[in-house]
């Protein structure tokens, strides 16, 4: 890795004293001209929409907002019922989707020895992967909404959205296996370990960081779901009058309350959701960043 | 009784138990995304087909005119699909040049610190919930559309004012909603060239741009290309970022009026719908479908291309 770096940097140090350089070739400063601006671009984008929602949203910021739930009653508005379906839906749907994910990927990567088998999975991991949340949205409402009888309601929008986050968790967890050297493998059966003993206690401990980063990736997919739950979860936004009943009622996430605000006009809370879920989106993504260097095997060693 | 547990064998025993469970249960967990794509695909087919049969093919697929309330209902969604596939061809025209060349920048100009400046925007930018792309959408860009669009139609009695909810802002933010897409494949594809290409390009007096373009783009086109198949993916099933920001009235897809997508006439009818009309929304879920599948069947057959061409 450090030696093939080091070749990028011969390469570059040569150009910078090639004599074609002292030749100015017009094509190749616009070219260049044009690679800086769309890079430029893509900087500004994401620096107005930051920009733009810290600029509308945090103004609005109000401490009620997270202890309250919206009630004509009391006249009082409040996410925090949203708060907690979004907590509601990702536990679920990582507790669903996590241990299927995993389970697969160690089967594909331990136990079968290629063929149509491996070829079947991995083209249906690639579908999933590409199906629009919004066809999820009616395939969850009819199957696991009508046919399975659980109507809106949280789990059904846990269990949608578990099929859609299996392929990031899925082919996280192969990557991180692929990444395990053989020698652990060998050096477990080889002291009398049996397969799957081997895989509980030295596959599966080498091969968490990586397992995680999937986690993590699927928790960003929940948090920032819509289309898929409009039609799973509902559009109900109170707090839980029991624990695990909960489960069972409908119940909007912030992105289906954010939607619901903006469609109505209320850009005010919509903003305050906006600010919250980039806050989430923004530590998740520091998370990935961090445990990814944190236990690159390829840092430490 | 005999001594079970004194022997080594009983004990393999119950360990070849735990093995063989093992395995069924791994294997159970690796067959769960068949039965996914199969169950999604049978529903979709079941739920899609009713109104296909009920109204004709020919006036649902080839039908202009969609009027699902009226007197005498009409569902067709020729407008519908044609808005889908032009609006998704433009934003991949617009997104292509600059997500290519930001992918340039990262895998073959960038000094590693800008290198990690511009990666974590781009994951942030893909991070980020379609949600919240509408509502800039509907604050940031439809505005500066509506004043386009009466600075354009300002006499043109013909013209209804859309204010700014257009063809052309659904475009915009599904251009930037694809570019993470288009940025993150293409930069591996790049980075997937063998040096040895550039080196000799160099060696033979190219420049780096010409080298770039002539050499390494090429190379890693097969990649390049996937990119774009995903990105089409991408666009062509987003909902709730374009469903508030491109007015959802049917109409042929010129760039200022309001048009209807595929997906977001899912979105907005679907609460209310019943009958004929929810089913003519199913079929416009499986037209959806279809289209998603055929992108995928291409995409595998692109990067077995690329695997035959010996990459």
């Amino acid at each position: 890795m450090a030696n093939n770096s080091g070749d990028k940097e011969l390469v570059r140090s040569a150009n910078m004293r090639s004599i074609y350089d002292k030749k100015r070739r017009v094509s190749d400063t616009i070219l260049n001209g044009l690679i800086h601006l769309s890079t430029g671009f893509a900087l500004t984008i994401v620096l107005v929409i930051l920009g733009y929602i810290a600029f509308r949203g945090v103004p609005e910021l109000d401490f009620g907002y997270f202890i309250n739930q919206t009630s004509i009653l009391k006249n009082t508005v409040g996410i925090l019922p949203n708060i907690i379906n979004t907590l509601y839906m990702i536990v679920l749907t990582l507790l669903i989707a996590v241990p299927i994910g995993v389970g697969g990927a160690i089967y594909l990567n331990e136990y079968a020895d290629g063929g149509r088998f491996v070829d079947l999975v991995s083209f249906t991991t690639e579908v999933l992967s590409g199906i629009p949340s919004i066809v999820y949205g009616l395939f969850g409402y009819l199957f696991f909404g009508i046919f399975m009888g659980l109507s809106y309601s949280i789990l059904t929008g846990a269990l949608t959205l578990a099929i859609m986050v299996l392929p990031l968790i899925s082919r996280n967890t192969q990557v991180a296996l692929d990444n395990v050297p053989n020698s652990y493998r060998e050096a477990a059966l080889g002291i009398g370990s049996t397969k799957w003993y081997m895989i509980r206690t030295v596959l599966l401990p080498s091969a968490i960081p990586g397992i995680l980063t999937g986690i993590i990736l699927a928790m960003g997919r929940v948090v920032a779901e819509s289309a898929a739950l409009i039609f799973t979860a509902g559009a109900v936004a109170k707090l839980p009058s029991s624990f695990f009943g909960h489960i069972t009622t409908s119940g909007a996430t912030l992105t289906i309350q954010l939607y619901f605000e903006m469609a109505k006009g209320n850009f005010d809370i919509a903003f305050v959701i906006a600010v919250v879920l980039m806050v989430i989106v923004l530590t998740l993504n520091f998370l990935a960043r961090w445990i990814s260097m944190r236990f690159d095997v390829n840092r430490i060693k | 009784m005999e001594a079970k547990n004194l022997s080594i064998f009983s004990s393999r025993k119950s360990k070849s138990v735990t093995e063989r469970t093992a395995a069924i249960i791994l294997r159970i967990c690796a067959i769960m995304s068949i039965v996914a794509v199969a169950s999604i695909t049978i529903y979709m087919v079941i739920s899609g087909t009713p109104a296909l049969f009920s109204q004709g093919f020919a006036d649902i697929l080839f039908n202009p005119v969609w009027n699902p309330t009226g007197k005498n209902p009409e569902f067709g969604i020729l407008y519908i699909i044609i808005t889908s596939i032009f609006g998704v061809a433009a934003a991949i025209v617009i997104g292509v040049p600059i997500g290519l060349l930001t992918a340039v920048y990262l895998s073959e100009i960038a000094q590693p610190r800008a290198r990690t400046v511009v990666r974590s925007a781009v994951e942030l930018l893909a991070g980020i919930p379609s949600v919240i792309y509408g509502l800039l959408g509907i604050l940031i860009i439809n505005p500066v559309m509506y004043d386009i669009e009466r600075a354009l139609f300002a006499n043109d009695p013909n013209h209804q004012m859309t204010g700014g909810s257009n063809l052309l802002s659904a475009i915009l933010v599904l251009a930037i909603m694809i570019l993470p897409t288009l940025i993150n494949i293409s930069q591996t594809a790049l980075e997937a060239v063998p040096d040895n290409f550039r080196k000799s390009s160099l060696a033979l007096g190219a420049s780096k741009i010409q080298t770039i373009f002539k050499v390494v783009i090429p190379a890693a086109r097969n990649g390049i290309l996937s990119a774009i198949v995903l990105g089409v993916g991408r666009a062509i099933g987003e909902a709730m970022a374009i469903v508030l920001v491109s007015g959802n009235s049917v109409n042929f897809p010129t760039p200022f009026a309001s048009v209807r997508f595929l997906t977001t006439g899912i979105v907005t009818d679907f609460a209310y719908a019943t009958g004929v009309h929810l089913d003519v929304l199913y079929t416009i879920g499986l037209v959806l479908f279809v289209f998603i599948i055929v992108i995928n069947i291409v995409l595998t057959k692109v990067v077995k291309a690329g695997v035959a061409n010996g990459k």
